[in-house]
């Protein structure tokens, strides 16, 4: 049993209905009580479909335990084939049903349905949603897929992309037309838009290109072991990996590529004089374990960050994400405890953060700005415009997802200089957030944990004195907590117990740079 | 003295009510914590149960609240499950930590889930140990909240239920107004008999612990919530006795559920219309610039929250609105009967649902304005059909007099939105 406040992914079955909501012709009955339809306002309501998800719920109750709930689950199965006629079904149960043992896949199986049958099964206990997602889309091309020729002309598939995914919409057409460029041909998306029959043909292309590991990996796995298809291990997520893309995609099909770059604007944006005050900026980076590891190589290579922390929370990507943290000098902070996050993003006190949902709300209540970058999502992270992550738009736009938080470079100076000024001051924010901007964490309200505010993350032994302390809150609030952070480090590193002025500006030309 | 007349075709109260049985487009009991937790400032929510109970919460809103949870789950584990882990030793010590990290909890609820009920952990059991242990500073209570038990509101029912055997013991003759309300509209409800001289006036759910309510042979209660089916009962059971009315919205709503209450307690027609006459007209007045866009538009109501008998007596009668059909997951008798005496009889008065087939009589129907749950609303939307989202309507202030205007306008925005968005060509 483990206390949970808030949850980065939903419960398996959930992962399940991102793959069938996804597709075409598909339909998933899952044996569930009722309350369980709330999952379809994620994709009604979050991502505005205009559809129901094709999912058909049993709706047990107390007092059908005691009688047949497999009558209930074969009737349910009966109904949703004749009302919505898919070309396949999916099969399963939710964490409830799970613990009643009536075996949806059996029952399914005895019903003798003239459209294939897919059981699922999806632990409800011990794993989440992504790994629901990943399994359900290998079991459904595990069933369907069949053996054929390669087509003629070079084509690959895009695995991964699923309802409810991290700008999934974009980045399939983003990356069809990269994809075009090279002279290769898209074969079939999968789950996103594809039917069962598109599944079938799968095995047509000569590659895969796996857009989401998270949802999509074991199913390159299972047709690159099947099919003798290869698929790419690079997330063409920044400039840099885009270009190792490309290369990637040289190597398995032999093309060369003669890439326009004319609309990748990212790289001068970086190196224009006014993103000099990017300079160095701390950033903590969390999210899914793909994501995670584009940004951090984003961060630090492309946008001059200081990478202080990275962590992801879907345990599968633990081993890839610790070994990034190697290499970049973190620790990793592999954990889906929201609570864990928000304490580790205080002790850190980055300048940034690229997080989701959930650290956008720990960097409101902390007064630190933060972009979104993974999921889980929200309504915002479904914009009406085009905003491809992968790719060399995917890089422009992440160039502005990133600064758009930001104070901007000559504000910073100003914002320091006329400190006093009744409009223009540190505490109103950045003057292009109007009303939505982060306040300084003196100003936070609320947070989960009840008096234990930024200031309680001093070292015990460490006391500022009142002069310091007052120079401290003249010191902008977007570089407040660096100021803090490093004056304490550097009074504890020399021994002293209480921090003047001068400790102060003696820390600040320590840290100099 | 204003008493609303029956329709003249008759009422609802004895029409023919179609039972159905089938897949529910609903939320389970769990999400009434979303409110309740607000309502009740000592009190922390802990659902025992699985990820899909933490997931539902956080997702139910249809926004993430992330200031100050005063909910969390206790999520089973495989261990849990298999026996390997005593599940009261397990939550004691979850119990323990989160307590002694919020000090400031007073009443914790435990909430049973449709995981826990099914592996039958003894909630009640666990509620009664952890009250010993943490006693006097926290008192430890137990309600299911699960799917297999109960439909969206029902938690909020369940919960004041488990409240009303602890309540005090009175002889006084005392009101007991039962039902979650915001604030700001509980505090007018409490001014307006107040000012009939009606007192002492008792809160079901009280927003403190501290506070003073009790029940007993000569408390009377009025329900402000047409989903309180138990905790009736449970009062009841107590010796409290019932002031049956319809329910407070709209101004012809408010005024019977204060005359029935003004009535037991022998205020005077003056007084009555003394206190009563201006928001009256206030309300009179707000509801008919809303009702504009609603009169002679016809509503389809889809089973959520048992709110749909009274709000479709508000639309058909002060709105001029007709009803196609009123679902509601439940329909109590001893609740439900004085809305449905004044709802004019022609709607198909639903129980229990069956989502497809009802979409099937709502496409044939085309109503005017459906009022549904999230899960349909953008796509009955997507095909033309204009809709109101349940939810709204029990997370808005919309009882009493002042909230009149504002309730109506909760109908009319999304017609009138449909009417002002023009983006074809100006030719």
């Amino acid at each position: 049993m483990k206390l949970t406040v808030w949850t980065y992914e939903g419960p398996p079955h959930v992962g399940a209905m991102r793959v069938a909501t996804a597709m075409k012709g598909l339909h998933y009955v899952l044996h569930a009580p009722q309350g369980d339809t709330y999952a379809d306002l994620l994709f009604t309501m979050i991502e505005r479909r205009n559809h129901r998800p094709p999912v058909s719920y049993t709706t047990f109750q107390a007092r059908d335990l005691g009688a047949d709930t497999a009558t209930l689950f074969k009737a349910s199965c009966q109904d949703a084939v004749d009302r919505f006629d898919p070309e396949a079904i999916i099969v399963g149960a939710s964490c409830t049903a799970e613990l009643i043992q009536d075996d949806p896949a059996g029952l399914a199986e005895t019903m003798g349905l003239s459209i294939p049958v897919i059981p699922l099964e999806l632990p409800s206990y011990s794993r989440k949603e992504n790994f629901g997602a990943d399994e359900t889309f290998y079991q459904i091309v595990k069933s369907l897929s069949k053996p054929q020729e390669r087509t003629k002309r070079v084509t690959c598939n895009i695995l991964g992309p699923t309802a409810l995914g991290f700008r999934a919409r974009d980045d399939v057409e983003e990356l069809t037309g990269l994809l075009s460029d090279m002279g290769i041909d898209i074969n079939v998306v999968a789950p996103l838009n594809a039917t069962p029959s598109d599944i079938a043909r799968l095995p047509a292309a000569h590659f895969n290109v796996l857009l989401s590991p998270e949802t999509g990996e074991a199913a390159a796995r299972f047709l690159e072991k099947n099919h003798d298809q290869p698929f790419t291990k690079v997330v063409p997520i920044g400039v840099g990996a885009t270009r190792d893309f490309i290369n990637e995609v040289v190597a398995i099909t032999g093309k060369s590529a003669a890439i326009d770059e004319s609309r990748l604007r990212m790289p001068w944006w970086s190196r224009s004089v006014d993103s000099t005050y990017l300079t160095g900026k701390r950033v903590f980076i969390f999210g899914d374990g793909t994501h995670v590891a584009a940004h951090a190589r984003i961060a630090r290579d492309e946008m001059g960050f200081e990478v202080v922390g990275i962590g992801c929370y879907n345990r599968e990507m633990a081993r890839p994400i610790r070994a990034l943290a190697k290499e970049y000098g973190v620790e990793a902070l592999i954990t889906d405890d929201y609570l864990e996050v928000e304490a580790t993003i205080e002790k850190l006190i980055p300048e940034m953060i690229l997080g989701t949902q959930m650290e956008r709300h720990i960097g409101k209540r902390l007064g630190i700005p933060c972009a979104v970058i993974s999921a889980p999502v929200h309504v915002q992270d479904f914009p009406a415009r085009y905003s491809p992550q992968v790719g060399f738009e995917g890089a422009n736009v992440i160039f502005d997802t990133l600064i758009h938080p930001l104070v901007m470079g000559l504000e910073e100076h100003l914002l320091t200089m006329f400190r006093d000024d009744f409009e223009f001051h540190d505490a109103a924010g950045p003057s292009h957030h109007g009303g939505h901007s982060p306040l300084p964490s003196e100003e936070a309200s609320g947070g989960s944990l009840p008096g234990k505010m930024i200031e309680d993350v001093v070292p015990d032994n460490v006391i500022w004195l009142s002069d310091a302390e007052r120079e401290l809150k003249k010191i902008p609030f977007f570089v407040r907590g660096k100021a803090r952070r490093n004056t304490e480090a550097f009074a504890t590193e020399k021994g002293l117990h209480e921090i003047s002025l001068d400790t102060l500006y003696e820390a600040k030309a320590h840290y100099a740079r | 003295m204003n008493v609303p007349l029956p329709p003249t075709n008759g009422g609802c109260r004895t029409a023919p009510v179609l039972k159905e049985r089938g897949q529910r487009e609903v939320f389970c009991g769990l999400t009434g914590i979303i409110w309740l937790h607000r309502k009740m400032q000592d009190a922390f929510f802990l659902v025992v149960g699985s990820r899909t109970c933490a997931h539902l919460l956080q997702s139910a809103a249809g926004v993430m609240i992330f200031a100050e949870p005063r909910f969390g789950t206790a999520i089973l584990e495989e261990q849990d499950l298999a026996g390997m882990a005593d599940a009261h030793v397990e939550l004691d010590r979850e119990v323990e930590k989160l307590l002694s990290r919020r000090p400031d909890i007073r009443q914790l609820f435990l909430v049973g889930s449709c995981p826990s009920e099914v592996i039958k952990i003894d909630l009640a059991r666990a509620a009664e140990r952890l009250s010993q242990v943490h006693a006097p500073h926290v008192r430890v209570l137990n309600y299911s909240g699960s799917g297999i038990e109960t439909t969206f509101t029902e938690g909020e029912d369940a919960c004041l239920a488990s409240m009303v055997p602890v309540l005090k013991d009175t002889k006084e003759r005392e009101l007991l107004v039962v039902g979650a309300l915001p604030d700001v509209v509980e505090d007018q409800m409490v001014s307006l008999l107040t000012d009939m001289g009606i007192g002492p006036i008792r809160l079901l759910p009280a927003r403190r612990i501290d506070d003073t309510t009790a029940v007993g042979e000569n408390t009377v209660f009025a329900l402000t919530q047409p989903f309180l089916g138990d905790t009736h009962a449970a009062l009841e059971r107590r010796g409290a006795r019932h002031l049956a009315a319809p329910f407070p919205f709209g101004d012809e709503g408010t005024t019977a559920w204060l005359r029935a209450i003004a009535v037991e307690f022998g205020v005077s027609e003056e007084t009555f219309e003394a206190v009563t006459a201006a928001p009256r007209a206030r309300a009179r007045k707000a509801i008919a610039q809303a009702a504009e866009a609603l009169r002679g538009k016809s509503v389809f109501f889809f089973p959520d929250s048992q709110l749909e008998i009274p709000l479709a007596r508000f639309l058909t009668r002060e709105c001029g609105m007709t009803a196609v059909e009123v679902g509601s997951p439940y329909i109590h008798d001893a609740l439900h009967g004085p809305d449905l005496d004044l709802l004019p009889a022609g709607p198909q008065i639903s129980e229990g649902q069956d989502v497809d087939k009802q979409l099937e009589r709502a496409r044939a129907a085309r109503p005017d304005l459906t009022v549904c749950g999230l899960g349909l609303a953008n796509p009955l939307e997507a095909e033309g059909l204009s809709t109101k989202w349940a939810i709204e309507l029990v997370f808005t202030p919309v009882h009493f007099y002042e909230q009149a205007g504002d309730l109506a306008g909760l109908f009319s925005r999304p017609l009138r939105r449909k009417a002002v968005l023009q983006m074809e060509a100006a030719e």
